[in-house]
């Protein structure tokens, strides 16, 4: 019984989140103008360590207000804005090196490495760090403080109206909901609290990690995978080299499964940050989507 | 043959039970008829692209592993040979893992088990070359744990300069072994291989028998020292290779299922290696279940299990070894 009410009082928590999400980027579109004179100067030299981090003040910072990326948003496999990225020189994250760029700003994500943190706040640079987005509802609240710690407070809140509207717009769902499973390296699923769960969820699909009771994710063995039969199977990013952890993505069993469709490997550039790039992830999922007359 | 028989229906058993130990709900009868009869159901596509595949070769790689395992103690006379123990499995795997990742496998197929019969053949002749025709217990095992080592080693850094980021994980599948998610590419790719390994060792039976009596004694009745070794570490070679290539290095069985079933076949080498054959299918194919029912979204390795099992006893062995030497 315990777990009935915890997983309630999650509901409510999410619902909260969202109104809460919505209610901030109407304030800030509301009041972005008058803000400036109270505040302490924008930040001049900002240095990014972390890929989501890298890719939220690519799309926000002012021109050479950001002078460095972390080495994986140069990676194309990886980096929704791998392009852009490249304009700017490559850190490897460690804090010796990020010290020497003489930073007034360091953007860092949840998971980045804590000695890292530690050491640039004891040198005396200010670090802000983010979560990663677990939901859509996180994106436009990840915008936001972006914008504010950026001091482009107006550009995020245009960003932010700009993907409300187009998210909005993408929300209209067929009817028919296609089963469906994420499916990656190492039988690995995620299910309806992540970010990828959520943007499938999005395109109109629903997710079996839910049946298998998996509703943040985990292993799903293939097997199991089989026997729910989804009738989509979203492969994820297929990496260089090889590895036995990547074999069940290729299994023949998985071609076996007659009524079942696999799409993908996914460009997980668009699918692992939680920025306004995940619209294009929902987008092509929508378009892969089998045709509501297929049989069931 | 009663033991053969009794043998025989152990493996039958145990592959059932292999072949309805899984995820599914459904019960053991419908699973097995969804074996038999493709239905169309995804539960036809388990029981015959996952299960059947997994069982099949339980049961070939562990009557590899037995075989070589009776073999090799047959020839050096000692029951601490194994091909776990003296780095031929590691050796394997190491060849295994070159084959994978210098991406010759993607190419050509018959890469993956060719590499690892490839370094099984090294192994075991540097094993034969350093613990001498006699196989002196010290030397052997000395020998066995540099090549294993050293095999070990070279795998690990091969898996950590890939460029995949799952890679170094994929070390543990290599040294321990596991039969999780294979197919029938696997099944089709090692068995030729296996069974060339398996007639090379059947056919040593008459010469392990006569070895017995000491090495001169058995030139003298008419024994070919020479095409014995060669068949021993080619087959040897052959059939732990492929059976490493597509499970991973599984130690212990080629120590334990020997070790049993010794005083059953009253000492005979030539009986003990059918013997042993059958006996090693039936650990490997228990094993297996076992792995599946004690942590069945872990993918416990085989490894870890025939460790537990054959690490004590190969002390007991050791221990028991050392009294008879001066």
């Amino acid at each position: 019984m315990p777990r009935v009410g915890r997983s309630s009082r999650g509901c409510v928590r999410a619902s909260r989140v969202i109104s809460l999400a919505a209610a901030l980027a109407l304030a800030l579109a509301g009041a972005a103008v008058p803000a400036g004179a109270q505040k302490p100067p924008p930040p001049r030299r900002v240095v990014s360590i972390n890929l989501c981090t890298d890719q939220l003040a690519l799309m926000l910072a002012a021109p050479g207000q950001l002078v460095s990326v972390s080495r994986l948003a140069h990676d194309p496999d990886s980096s929704a804005m791998f392009e852009a990225a490249r304009e700017l020189p490559a850190n490897g994250s460690g804090a010796e090196e990020v010290y020497l760029l003489a930073p007034d700003l360091v953007l860092a994500g949840t998971y980045s490495s804590e000695a890292t943190v530690q050491m640039l706040r004891r040198l005396g640079i200010r670090v802000e760090r983010f979560a990663p987005a677990q939901s859509l509802a996180d994106i436009p609240r990840r915008i936001a403080r972006m914008g504010r710690v950026l001091g482009r407070e107006a550009a995020a809140a245009r960003m932010i109206a700009r993907f409300n509207a187009d998210l909005a717009a993408l929300r209209q769902a067929p009817a028919r909901r296609p089963r469906a499973a994420l499916y990656y390296v190492n039988s690995f699923t995620l299910g309806e609290r992540s970010l990828a769960g959520d943007i499938l969820k999005a395109a109109g699909f629903d997710n079996i990690a839910d049946e298998a009771g998996l509703d943040w994710g985990g292993t799903l063995p293939l097997e199991r995978l089989i026997l729910l039969a989804p009738e989509v199977i979203v492969k994820g990013r297929d990496y260089p080299g090889q590895a036995r952890a990547e074999e069940p993505l290729s299994h023949p069993a998985l071609r076996a499964l007659e009524r079942s469709r696999v799409i993908g490997p996914l460009a997980d550039r668009d699918w692992i940050c939680g920025t306004p790039r995940v619209l294009g992830a929902i987008r092509s999922l929508r378009r892969q989507a089998p045709p509501p007359e297929a049989s069931r | 043959m009663r033991l053969a028989a009794a043998l025989l229906a152990l493996c039958v058993a145990l592959f059932a039970l292999s072949l309805v130990t899984g995820h599914s709900e459904a019960p053991a009868w419908r699973s097995l008829a969804a074996l038999l009869r493709d239905d169309g159901t995804p539960l036809s596509i388990v029981m015959r692209e996952i299960r059947l595949p997994r069982a099949l070769l339980a049961a070939m790689v562990g009557a590899s592993l037995g075989l070589a395992g009776a073999a090799l103690q047959g020839y050096l006379r000692n029951p601490l040979a194994e091909p776990g123990l003296i780095g031929v499995s590691g050796a394997a795997a190491l060849g295994a893992v070159l084959a994978i990742q210098t991406g010759l496998a993607l190419q050509f197929a018959l890469a993956l088990p060719l590499a690892a019969l490839g370094m099984a053949v090294v192994a075991v002749l540097l094993i034969l070359v350093l613990a001498g025709p006699r196989g002196g217990s010290i030397t052997l095992i000395l020998a066995g744990i540099a090549i294993s080592a050293l095999a070990g080693a070279l795998t690990s850094l091969v898996l950590n300069l890939s460029p995949n980021p799952f890679a170094a994980a994929d070390i543990v599948f290599w040294t321990m072994g596991s039969l999780a998610d294979r197919s029938f590419t696997h099944v089709w790719l090692a068995l030729p291989f296996m069974a060339a390994g398996w007639a090379m060792l059947a056919g040593l039976g008459r010469g392990l028998d006569m070895l017995t009596l000491g090495e001169d004694a058995a030139q003298a009745m008419g024994t070919d020292l020479v095409r014995l070794r060669l068949m021993l570490i080619l087959g040897t070679a052959a059939s732990v290779g492929a059976a490493t290539a597509v499970a991973g290095a599984i130690g212990f069985v080629g120590l334990v299922v020997p070790h049993l079933l010794r005083p059953l076949v009253g000492a005979r080498p030539s009986a003990l290696l059918w013997a042993s054959a059958l006996g090693g299918a039936a650990m490997v194919l228990a094993a297996d279940v076992a792995v599946r029912v004690l942590l069945p979204e872990r993918d416990l390795k085989l490894g870890v299990l025939m460790a537990l099992v054959g690490a004590p006893l190969f002390l007991h062995l050791i221990y028991r070894t050392r009294k008879e030497m001066p």
